[in-house]
């Protein structure tokens, strides 16, 4: 591009004479996104067409797509996974504005998703015999959402950083014993304890829209109502937030996250926006918390949680905590992987998969791709040769999960009968080789990954498939922490420059 | 007589064994410019933090307008007419060039997060007032701070441009007095010289009163004070040393 086929900025004409300061650094950084442009030829236009649509072109097409979804999928599985990612999406909504944007590290976020269900199940079951209808119900949790997160925000006034971190975490505390402990509530049953709020007896009822129920269970299957309602609510929440976002207020919240103090001279009131932050969140988990009450006929402590809110967290931060789009992405990926682990068949191709990727990654198509897959695919056949010619017993140990690719890999991975105390040896000898791999450069490096690679193979197939609820959380685990290296600032995320 | 915009009355501030500002008496009246020097750890910074309500002086009185601002909020006392630079840059970097001026006009401008989220017209027309005044303010650096930057992060600038966003960002926020702290600090004789008559321009342009810090003036061949806090100029002399001219130190 020229100078003459820039677009003029809109200024005043006696600012735009050409007679400016030499080209300098802000330039150079100015002009980058021209030059990737430029590089990237087809692709790198298509890149930019697709960047250059706007938010509400992107969610019209990911609703419509989601709506569709019970068309080509009739099982209620599927639906029912398709349900909670939505769900998933909307908290990790709500948590983006108090975390993403406001920049507050708040550890009670699940409280106020607890809190919503809670007041859903007691205004519309038989626990005190009130039943509101859904229209009613719904508004009025938000608006108790979004007063407990301003209340919860007052002894917080003047914290920030880690104690706001420590007193959000204990007011979740107490939601968790108040909750549990809610039996007796001077002397009133009001939160059913640990048994929670549910059963026959208190008959929470579902959604009512319309003057229709929405049944929890459809023909036995998940009534999938409510991805609709679900999404519908999603969609409204992504409106409104984005339309705050950019707005003064959104604009505030983003600069008491860059710098408080910065924040307060120039005239924002950061206490009182760090309340409304607070206050958003909150009425955003409220909301979800009142679908997900109404789906499950019931509300049970045990599901709010530390792993709930370490999930929730963890889909913010692994897709780009600030932004929308990035939130919603991390929602899916994280659901989504979480679901195709529980059942070993699923999680071996996961495995695989990411490592071939992650190889692919690293080296592109060159010699020490090669060399790393067919040396390791080749030391598989020696040590499966051997190990078979030594005893049978060595390789016909029992599959998890049986599928082709198992078919395939029997005679590839050694999976012993007996493992014996090799379970353990084996599994932190790998952890022992990832670490020296760390440590080693070049060609070092790919000659250490085929033992390494084959190692994880065995491994994978003979501890951590033995133990799926286990690996479900190490492997997520491994994804955040190869992303978060590779991307510091999530997969959606804008580039952080903290210090400069 | 020009009004007096801002007076310290036997203002002293102690970080608690340590007296940094003593007694000190000073005022600004409407339309000057007034510099203040020292020696480093002289309390010229802690002098600003005073006014704009970062700490509350140990003893004495602010007045500014007429009015005590002492012991308010810092973001009621900016609403009132009073902003600042940061001698350490304190840019909201993440966020773009515009956003960071178009932030600071939050306390002069009203539509809450109800009338954001249903996207009101009064709404829209305040965002697009918002929106003019942030380009106006930008277009005062002439070719500095230009359009096509605009939408570029805070990070992006190099740094004697953050220091003139810092400006537009404080100027934005529609003060009477402008407290710049440093505005010179590592930049080169032209980039100095450029700011000196930024400064002129901006309270004859602008129409701002301004209160500078700036205690690095031997290039300009006037050393005026030395020592203690006490010394602190409001002195013709030291606008003269500062500004170069006589006529802009005039009231
Ligand atoms: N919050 C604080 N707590 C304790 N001491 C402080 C605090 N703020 C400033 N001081 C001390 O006050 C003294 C004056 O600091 P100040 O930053 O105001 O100096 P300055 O005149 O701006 O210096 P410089 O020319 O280096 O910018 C220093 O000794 C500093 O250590
Ligand atoms: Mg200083």
């Amino acid at each position: 591009m020229t100078d003459a086929e820039r677009p003029t900025p809109n200024v005043p004409d006696s600012l735009t004479e050409p007679a400016g300061p030499a080209v300098g650094q802000d330039e150079w950084v100015a002009r980058h996104a021209e030059r990737r442009l430029l590089r990237g030829g087809r692709l790198g236009a298509v890149e930019e067409r697709l960047r250059a649509a706007p938010w509400w072109a992107w969610l019209t097409v990911f609703v419509c797509l989601a709506a569709l979804l019970p068309v080509g999928f009739s099982s209620g599985y599927v639906r029912r996974v398709a349900f909670d990612t939505v769900l998933y999406m909307l908290l990790a909504l709500g948590l983006n504005v108090v975390v993403g944007w406001g920049g507050l590290l708040d550890l009670g976020y699940i409280a106020f998703y607890g809190l919503g269900a809670y007041c859903y199940a007691l205004l519309s079951s038989n626990q005190f015999d009130v039943h509101l209808p859904t229209v009613a119900t719904v508004p009025i949790v938000v608006v108790v959402g979004a007063v407990a997160g301003w209340l919860i925000g007052l002894p917080s006034w003047r914290l920030s950083g880690d104690y706001l971190a420590i007193v959000t975490l204990f007011f979740f505390q107490i939601f968790i014993v108040v909750v549990t402990n809610g039996d007796h509530l001077f002397g009133h049953n009001v939160t059913g304890g640990s048994n929670g709020i549910g059963g026959v007896d208190a008959n929470v009822r579902p959604f009512n829209l319309f003057g229709h129920d929405l049944p929890v269970a459809h023909s036995g299957s998940f009534n999938v109502a409510y991805l609709y309602v679900v999404l519908a609510f999603f969609a409204v929440v992504f409106v409104l937030l984005r339309f705050v976002n950019e707005s003064r207020i959104g604009r505030a919240w983003r600069s008491l996250r860059e710098d408080p103090l910065a924040a307060e001279l120039m005239g924002m009131p950061v206490n009182w926006l760090k309340l409304l932050a607070f206050s958003f969140g909150a009425a955003v988990a409220a909301l979800s918390g009142t679908i997900f009450a109404a789906l499950n006929a019931g509300v049970f402590p045990t599901t709010f949680a530390f792993p709930l809110l370490i999930t929730v967290y963890t889909m913010v931060i692994l897709g780009g905590s600030g932004s929308q789009a990035g939130v919603i992405v991390g929602a899916i990926v994280v659901n989504v992987l979480l679901e195709l682990l529980r059942d070993a068949g699923n999680a071996r191709y996961v495995f695989y998969a990411l490592i071939v990727l992650a190889l692919f990654g690293v080296y592109r198509l060159s010699v020490r791709l090669a060399v790393v897959l067919g040396g390791t695919i080749a030391l598989g056949f020696v040590v499966h040769g051997i190990a078979s010619a030594i005893a049978k017993s060595n390789v016909d140990g029992p599959a998890n999960g049986e599928n082709w690719l198992i078919d395939g890999l029997r005679h590839w991975v050694i999976v012993p009968r007996d493992l014996g105390p090799w379970k353990q040896i084996t599994y932190v000898a790998l952890i022992g080789v990832i670490l020296l791999l760390t440590l080693v450069r070049g060609w070092w490096r790919v000659a250490l990954l085929v033992p390494t690679l084959y190692l994880a193979a065995f491994v994978w197939e003979n501890v951590m498939l033995t133990a799926p609820e286990a690996t479900r959380f190490i492997i997520l685990g491994a994804i955040l922490v190869s992303v978060m290296i590779a991307r510091p600032s999530g997969i959606l995320g804008e580039r952080r420059v903290e210090i400069v | 007589m020009a009004e007096k915009l801002l007076e310290l009355k036997r203002v002293s501030m102690a970080f608690g064994g340590l007296h940094v500002v003593n007694e000190l008496d000073l005022h600004v009246d409407e339309g000057e410019i007034v510099s203040v020097i020292g020696p480093n750890g002289a309390g010229k910074t802690t002098l600003f933090n005073l006014i704009t309500g970062v700490y509350e002086p140990t003893e004495g009185d602010i007045v500014f307008a007429g009015r005590s601002i002492k012991g308010m909020d810092p973001h009621k006392i900016t609403k009132l007419g009073i902003a600042r630079t940061f001698q350490t840059l304190r840019l909201f970097l993440n966020m773009t060039v515009i956003e960071n001026v178009m932030a600071a006009a939050f306390a002069h401008t009203r539509a809450g997060a109800f009338r954001a989220m249903l996207r009101t017209p009064g709404m829209r027309r305040e965002e697009g007032e918002i929106r003019n005044l942030a380009e106006e303010r930008l277009a005062f650096f002439g070719q500095r701070l230009m359009g096509y930057r605009w939408n570029q992060p805070a990070y992006s600038l190099s740094y004697a441009n953050r220091r003139r966003l810092e400006i537009a960002r404080a100027t934005a926020t529609n003060p009477r007095l402008l407290l710049l702290d440093e505005p010179a600090a590592g930049m080169n004789p032209t980039e100095t010289h450029e700011i000196s008559e930024l400064i002129g321009k901006l309270r004859d342009e602008g129409g701002y009163t301004i209160l500078v810090i700036e205690h690095d003036m031997l290039d300009h061949g006037v050393k005026i004070s030395e020592g203690s806090f006490e010394y602190v100029a409001t002195d013709e002399r030291v606008v003269e040393a500062y500004l170069g001219t006589k006529a802009t130190a005039t009231k």
